[in-house]
């Protein structure tokens, strides 16, 4: 068991960070159309569109019998809901996870977006799971180990009382959007694969409000807490480099968007 | 997409049965069948009934699992 990792070169990160790019301009795409009444199938088939219009290929689709473009998670699904006929609602957080193929490599990243007026408690989880992602990503360094990226987002998610999913974890990217190492958002200091320069991660903090059980519905996809509490869920694609992690996808072009809406907490 | 990861979980060894596998109560009460790993057998660690183990499993299926660690008591 164990997949392989890919050390990449320059130009190769340059593709992944292509396809990560594409992937934030798709989210960003799809948060203009995210309102009380949109159904999730509709989000979809947009985000399909939108990558086929920029000759890339939705990375997820087809990959292990998936049968869409993005997947939707909606309040206490942590991951991997299926788009439906499901409308979003005033109140709701759904996360929406992305991936891209171009150029023969993967880009992935996921943001949890809010419809309408969402309880402050909810939004607070949101801010502490983006929080997570930044003090993974701080990690992910040369000389670092695997668990020093876990353990950053646990202790940072479990100081505010959260749980932290135990059976997802992030990964690596390449020319397969799943390769190793496995990046699990729990860890200990010092522990697990050794971080290389040329790494790409893809770093998923998935965070539940309230306690860190889950289990799968019988879609065979859908992930949900067991307790029905939301979950938030960030993902950015990263390659590892001395002294500073470089981002390699970007949730600015989303930003701009839930800024022209009038829906971004900072100014 | 996340990954499923491989699921680790702390149990007790319940009995022994033939040929190196287990049965073990892990700590959420389920009781699975598992078996020695590899580097355990190149090392000659024997497992017991009411140590207390680390067991790898799979989230393809929950019923199995691969002992991979054993605490000291």
């Amino acid at each position: 068991m164990g997949k392989a990792v890919s050390i990449l070169s320059d130009a190769e990160i340059g593709l992944v960070r292509e396809s990560s790019l594409l992937v934030g301009r798709t989210l960003a795409a799809v948060a203009e159309r995210i309102r009380a009444g949109v159904t999730t199938a509709e989000l979809d088939e947009l985000a399909e569109q939108f990558i086929r219009d920029h000759g890339a290929l939705p990375g997820f689709k087809g990959l292990y019998d998936c049968p869409s473009t993005l997947l939707i998670s909606v309040n206490e699904a942590v991951v991997h809901g299926l788009p439906g006929t499901r409308e979003l609602r005033d109140g709701d957080i759904a996360s929406i996870d992305c991936g891209v193929l171009m150029n023969g490599f993967y880009g992935d990243s996921a943001y949890t977006f809010c419809v309408g007026e969402v309880a402050g408690e909810t939004r607070e989880l949101l801010r502490v799971t983006q929080e997570c992602l930044a003090l993974g990503i701080e990690q992910a360094v040369v000389g670092n180990r695997v668990g020093d990226i876990g353990h950053a987002i646990q202790s940072h998610a479990e100081k505010h009382g959260y749980g932290v999913v135990r059976e997802l974890t992030g990964h690596g990217v390449g020319r397969k959007l799943h390769e190793g190492p496995e990046v699990p958002n729990f860890g200990r200091r010092g522990h697990g694969p050794k971080l290389q320069e040329g790494m790409a991660l893809a770093i998923e903090p998935m965070i539940n409000m309230g306690s860190k059980e889950a289990r799968q519905l019988d879609d065979g996809w859908t992930v949900v807490t067991l307790d029905g509490k939301p979950s938030a869920h960030f993902e950015h694609t990263v390659a590892v480099r001395k002294g500073k992690a470089e981002v390699l996808s970007t949730f600015s072009y989303i930003e701009d968007v839930l800024k022209k809406k009038g829906e971004l907490a900072r100014a | 997409m996340s990954k499923t990861g491989n699921i680790e979980q702390d149990g007790v060894i319940k009995e022994a049965l033939s040929n190196a596998m287990f049965r073990v109560e892990l700590e959420n009460g389920h009781v699975i069948v598992a078996h020695i790993s590899g580097k355990m057998r190149m090392h000659y660690i024997r497992i017991l009934p009411g140590d207390k183990v680390k067991v790898e499993m799979s989230p393809y299926d929950l019923s199995k699992g691969r002992i991979s660690f054993r605490y000291k008591t």
